[in-house]
């Protein structure tokens, strides 16, 4: 069995990148290919979605190597599901870059780069391959740099160096904890791995190499001791490049996370204590970092880390109904993190500064923009029976069952420094006394200068984010069945072996 | 041959993660190239080494009798290589790029993006 499709939202990205790299210089040409491609990227997803969620898991073997030979692709429920949060925060993306970004950036390939980028995330969604993985995470962290860095001003520049080093580091300790692996066990397909692994004896090694994935994807994830590179650099680049990065390039690590620890390594005692604690420290030090920056950016940054915690929380207390919290927490958390960076977008083209001491009068200039807004926002904090709510509920309900109470008082507590924090926005950036807009030191057009078609252009992809959102608060339920058989899959493995291996397993390969 | 390679790779990681620890920006660098040659060559550890035993059945047999060199740990490492050498050719160009914009290689003055 041999489903071709999977390739599709991997192989379409790199068509559209190639054919932007045919319009180097056609940037007004490139801005419509970029945002076309990835309305069609969209409908792909949601086919393969669709496709996956009626037919159970889809399994490619590339070249047709039997599965523990081959590189494996596999689409499940979580991997469609990821794809198609990915198409759509890349389109409102795409679109807000066409506004945004300057001609100079775009004419040095940026739009190029935006789908070979997204094109790597959906290479590490849907392998099942370890190192394949791998290579998809060298994929788009050399897509991110050139993002992060595209335009070389100052700030850009530093703060790269924080995010490069970082990143690099993280591989050699993702390649390190392969290497090993393939040591001890000879496989690299995932569903191989978590057979072979359950029956290694040497459980010390095991759980060593445990350690060194975490290490690794925790690093990408920002987890706690590990998250000092994200606040020093997502708030440099445009504030669509800061939006692609806090929506999805966290994200893909909390989905490796999860994925390896369900697949491979399942969590002991000792691990899931460690979880535990370091999501708590996690949503602490993020809500707390949160608390005292003055540059929304900054504190968006922070507010990223806070909210992987209650991810990994739910990885550690690692019972269905927590994992189904997770997984919420993610579809959730994607699409809100995405438009709270074009948020700060807006707010800096209105006033041409993001520090809210300088800030204010929001409301009384633009109320509707800021209604838009508090929707945004009330989502992020999770007021019922919007999106933010339901997965909380889900951890919190998680945690009384598995006993685990200081996690529930630290889900509390981040929630209500999350609150407090969106609170504080609001009234220093909306309602405290306008302050006029902020003088820039180059050429800069301001959001009442634009043309309204351009205007609407900038709002757009808010909308489009807004009303996802909107979707997962008021129809949890749908979202709750999707989560409900993901988490399902993360705990019960069998049915993801069964697809990889099983129709494998008599056969011998076929070169 | 093992033991040699074994302490190797033990030296690779070590001046790598020492080098990353320093303060200058041109030794982070050669910290990070380090560290993934490390990496490389504990990939080949790990696979076994075997000398001149080429993983080729001989005609006159259906199966391996004999011990056999695993070609998986080497197409690893020259997908890792070929991976490792963009990424350290973006590295250098960017802390190239660093240098004319900052005018310094001390990675404690390189830090005012992260004032509050």
């Amino acid at each position: 069995m041999s489903d071709i499709q999977i390739i599709w939202p991997i192989a379409f990205h790199l068509v559209a990148a190639v054919v932007l790299i045919g319009f180097w210089r056609r940037v007004d040409v490139q801005r419509y290919v970029s945002v076309v491609a990835n309305i069609i990227a969209v409908g792909i997803a949601v086919w393969l979605f669709g496709k996956v969620w009626s037919n159970g898991v889809l399994v490619m073997q590339s070249g047709s190597w039997g599965a523990p030979f081959g590189i494996t692709f596999v689409a499940d429920t979580f991997s469609a599901t990821m794809v198609l949060l990915t198409a759509i925060s890349a389109l409102a993306v795409s679109i807000f870059s066409a506004v945004s970004i300057s001609k100079e950036r775009m004419r040095y390939g940026y739009f190029s780069i935006l789908h070979f980028l997204v094109m790597g995330l959906n290479g590490a969604f849907l392998t099942g391959d370890i190192f394949n993985m791998y290579v998809w995470f060298e994929l788009i962290i050399i897509s991110s740099f050139v993002l992060m860095t595209l335009g070389g001003e100052r700030p850009q520049i530093e703060g790269a160096i924080n995010y490069v080093t970082m990143n690099l580091l993280a591989s050699v300790i993702f390649l390190t904890a392969i290497a090993i692996l393939y040591g001890m066990v000879g496989t690299l397909n995932m569903a191989d791995l978590s057979m072979k692994l359950a029956e290694e004896q040497n459980r010390g090694l095991v759980n060593a190499t445990a350690i060194l994935f975490f290490v690794g994807f925790g690093i990408k994830s920002a987890v706690f001791p590990l998250y000092f590179w994200l606040p020093s650099s997502y708030h440099t680049p445009p504030s669509a490049i800061a939006a692609i990065f806090g929506g999805l390039l966290t994200k893909v690590g909390v989905y490796a996370l999860l994925r390896v620890f369900s697949l491979m390594f399942i969590p002991d005692e000792f691990m899931t204590n460690m979880l535990m604690a370091i999501a708590a420290l996690t949503m602490f030090t993020g809500g707390v970092g949160a608390l005292v920056q003055s540059n929304i950016r900054k504190m968006f940054s922070y507010l990223i880390i806070c909210h992987i915690g209650f991810m990994i929380a739910g990885l550690g207390m690692y019972t269905e109904l927590a994992l189904l919290g997770a997984v919420f927490y993610l579809i959730h958390d994607i699409i809100i993190k995405t438009n709270l960076f074009l948020v700060s977008g807006v707010i800096l083209k209105i006033k041409g500064t993001v520090d809210m001491k300088r800030l204010g009068g929001l409301y009384d200039e633009y109320p509707k923009i800021s209604l838009l807004i508090a929707v945004i926002l009330f989502s992020l904090v999770g007021i019922p029976p919007l999106s933010g709510f339901w997965p909380k509920l889900f951890l919190i309900q998680a945690g009384f069952d598995t006993r685990a109470f200081v996690l529930v008082a630290f889900v509390v507590v981040a929630s209500f420094l999350t609150l407090f924090v969106i609170a504080r926005m609001w009234s220093e950036v909306f309602w405290k006394k306008g302050s006029g807009t902020q003088e820039m030191d180059r050429p800069f057009t301001y959001f009442n200068e634009l043309k309204p078609i351009k205007q609407a252009v900038f709002l757009a992809p808010l909308v489009l984010l807004a009303a996802v959102s909107l979707y997962i608060g008021f129809g949890a339920e749908r979202i709750m069945q999707v989560a409900l058989v993901i988490a399902h899959d993360l705990k019960d493995t069998s049915y993801y072996l069964q697809a990889v291996l099983g129709a494998t397993h008599s056969n011998t390969p076929m070169p | 041959m093992e033991f040699i390679v074994a302490i190797l790779t033990g030296v690779l990681y070590a001046t790598g993660i020492y080098m990353i620890l320093r303060r200058s920006l041109v030794k982070l660098i050669l910290g990070l190239i380090l560290l993934g040659n490390g990496a490389n060559l504990l990939i080949f550890l790990v696979g076994r080494l075997s000398a001149g035993k080429p993983p080729i059945i001989p005609e006159d047999s259906s199966v391996f009798t004999d011990v056999y060199a695993d070609p998986i740990p080497q197409a690893l490492i020259l997908t890792a290589i070929v991976i490792s050498f963009g990424l350290q050719a973006f590295a250098i160009v960017t802390i190239k790029r660093v240098y004319k914009v900052v005018g310094t290689d001390d990675l404690d003055i390189i830090d005012r993006s992260d004032e509050v």
